[in-house]
């Protein structure tokens, strides 16, 4: 799907702030991924319009970064740690009964379209291990017990407030007010020193 | 000192303790990440302090503090910030808040805990060293600090501390949050500019592309870590000379460690620089008060999961650069794994060869194809197929990434002596090597581990007299090669 006639609104706003609009491919295909739950091809061609570049390119950005999905995945997406120090703690156990739990392979959706399970990487939590995340919120020093229960609630919608749909990473944006902004300029188009340093000093 | 190791309910991890508290003195309250306890609590006076002299001289602050880099090399970021071509304009700064380094939990808490520091030390860095735009890159996976961090942004901008005329003053200066979407090699310098370039995160030839002098856009451009501008908002208020009296004279301040695995109490803690030792982190009451009950060290990862390891043999090194690169690894980003004696060294070896052949971007041959070598051999050791071939094969592989003598720790016990750090390297940057690091580290210090997992065989010879068969498995050696 293309983007939305809000959501070009809110892309416009993100390009606004960088010197170069490819710049806000990354955030553009979060916006997207956050529309349709995963990467559609057409919406990489409406993002490679609205920065200047082909959807090839656009294709060429998005494939290299693991969020994106390029086709649908559960609503909860459900990333369980396997590095040292999650590993050290039994990660590979809660795994085997993740999977269990889920009825699926790590890699792989429920038939009900609700959980898709992954494999993931340190999540810069080691003290906490094992961790998992779902949807990329946290949670803490898992056991078989707690994921279940986690997988119960995530169920009953009980973690509707905490845990939006896949697709929606921070529910906060940057919102820069048009009359406080310094607003972005092509770097070509700069050639002096910023105002506050003494001239003496830039030239050094 | 033992008095207050407290863990707040709402920081994860973390223990205070009475030592000195830099970057983490308002993690003791709930609402930390706020702009009105930030501002009841003496937020945005280092800005206030910058802004009362003139730029340079809050550079030469910077510089005569040392402030070293938290990210993982340790380079000085006044020194960093002097490197730019001079009279080439506009300049950038780039945050790197992509922590994703095995082990490592510090960037997350500061820009979850205390996003206003965070943005005051950008705005200090800006001013001082002339940058006109600032980028925040945060992790892809952290939506909390995202979340913190925007809102921490729309408030600031909002009470005139970013933005147009900050505090009245000439220095006007644009905050952009930008956020990654899953790839461990984009925390490398040049990736993250090549990620905020909207392009695959690839690491960039040095030289030519040192970002001080062609960065972003092909400008000059300081990348500093999360936790190093947030030394800032302290240092501007108190003054590089309180600064360097806490810690030693070549590590000043203190830094934020995270040691987990094996321990009883594992945590984050901020540690006086330069003087705390892995000794004090692990064993210390304060800290993590030991190995888990009735098991003891085995081995230790210093500085996150591409150091190499450390045994008993170096606990008493303190948390200084340059002691702990003789000794054969790093302090890198502070984090320390820790395994008792019932670690399986080959497998805990292979979950950290596997991130790294699995976070390689795919730019240079050594990495791309050594590392998913590295992988499955030792894929093969750990699942009981592998044979003394495969052992040399891993070090074969090792040394087309890092050619030459590697790095590794003393061991009494195996009568080693150190190969001080750093290594000779194949590739553009540190995922290659890193995929090496766990299996040369786990095979030079536990072989017999690995000889242990071995498929016990014997050839038979048709021309000379029969041979013992020992092995159940009698697949043939050319089906594992």
């Amino acid at each position: 799907m293309r983007l939305s006639e809000d959501n070009v609104r809110v892309a416009l706003e993100i390009i606004g702030r960088y010197p170069r609009p490819r710049s806000a491919t990354i955030p553009l295909l979060h916006l997207a991924q956050q529309q349709d739950g995963y990467v559609t091809n057409e919406a990489m061609a409406h993002i490679g319009e609205l920065v200047g570049a082909t959807s090839a390119e656009v294709l060429g950005t998005a494939t290299f970064y693991e969020m994106f999905k390029f086709e649908p995945v559960g609503k909860y997406l459900v990333n369980i740690c396997g590095t040292m120090s999650c590993a050290l703690l039994g990660s590979e156990e809660l795994m085997h009964h993740a999977e269990h739990t889920l009825g699926i392979k790590a890699g792989s959706t429920t038939a009900d379209g609700l959980f898709t399970l992954e494999h993931a990487e340190c999540q810069a939590a080691c003290t906490e291990a094992p961790t998992l995340q779902v949807n990329y919120r946290y949670r803490f020093r898992v056991t078989n017990e707690t994921f279940d229960q986690l997988i119960e609630d995530l169920r009953a919608g009980r973690l509707a407030d905490e845990i939006p749909a896949h697709g929606t990473v921070a529910k906060i944006r940057q919102r820069i007010p048009a009359d406080k902004g310094v607003g972005a300029v092509p770097p070509e188009s700069v050639t002096a020193p910023p105002s506050w340093m003494p001239a003496a000093e830039a030239a050094k | 000192m033992t008095a207050r190791a407290e863990n707040y309910p709402y920081t994860p991890g973390f223990y205070a303790g009475d030592r000195p508290e830099i970057v983490t003195s308002r993690f003791k309250y709930e609402d930390s990440y706020t702009l009105d306890r930030y501002l009841a609590t003496g937020g945005y006076e280092g800005l206030k302090a910058a802004l009362a002299k003139p730029a340079p001289a809050v550079h030469e602050e910077v510089k005569a503090a040392t402030v070293l880099g938290r990210g993982g090399a340790g380079f000085p970021a006044g020194t960093k910030w002097g490197l730019t071509p001079p009279g080439v304009f506009p300049r950038y700064l780039v945050v790197n808040g992509d922590e994703s380094e095995p082990g490592t939990y510090k960037d997350r808490l500061l820009m979850e805990r205390d996003p206003h520091q965070l943005i005051e030390g950008c705005l200090i860095a800006c001013y001082a060293a002339g940058l006109s735009q600032c980028f925040l890159y945060i992790r892809g996976e952290m939506a909390v600090a995202q979340e913190r961090v925007a809102q921490a942004l729309n408030d600031a901008y909002a009470a005139g501390y970013i933005g147009k005329n900050i505090l009245g003053s000439q220095f006007s200066l644009d905050i952009v949050l930008h956020w990654g979407a899953g790839a461990y090699v984009v925390g490398e310098e040049t990736a993250l500019i090549e990620s905020l370039e909207g392009n695959r995160g690839m690491p960039r030839l040095k030289p030519p592309f040192f970002p001080a002098a062609i960065g972003l856009y092909g400008q000059p451009t300081v990348v500093n870590n999360v936790e190093t501008l947030a030394n800032l908002p302290w240092l501007l208020v108190n003054g590089a000379a309180e600064y360097v009296k806490i810690g030693t004279e070549t590590s000043p301040g203190t830094r934020m460690m995270a040691v987990s695995g094996h321990v009883k109490r594992p945590g984050v803690f901020e540690v006086v620089n330069g003087s705390t030792t892995f000794r004090d982190l692990i064993y210390g009451e304060e800290f993590c008060q030991g190995i888990r009950d009735g098991h003891e060290l085995k081995a230790f990862v210093p500085g996150g999961g591409s150091a190499p390891w450390f045994l008993a043999d170096q606990l008493d090194l303190p948390l200084e650069g340059r002691q702990v690169g003789a000794a054969g690894s790093m302090v890198g980003s502070g984090a320390v794994m820790v395994m008792d004696e019932t670690t399986d060294i080959p497998a805990a070896a292979l979950t950290l060869t596997a991130f790294y052949a699995h976070e390689s971007c795919g730019k240079c041959a050594p990495c791309r194809e050594g590392g998913t070598w590295l992988m499955r051999i030792l894929e093969r050791v750990v699942a009981g197929h592998g044979t003394s071939r495969d052992l040399d094969q891993l070090i074969q592989v090792g040394e087309t990434i890092c050619p030459g003598n590697f790095p590794h720790a003393s061991s009494e016990r195996l009568g080693l002596t150190a190969v001080p750090f750093p290594y000779k390297m194949t590739t553009i940057c540190f995922v290659g090597p890193s995929a090496y690091t766990p299996v040369h580290s786990a095979l030079t210090l536990f072989r017999d581990e690995f000889e242990a997992k071995l498929v016990k065989r014997t050839f038979i010879s048709v021309s000379s007299a029969p041979v013992e068969v020992a092995a159940a498995n009698t697949q043939s050696a050319g089906a594992h090669a």
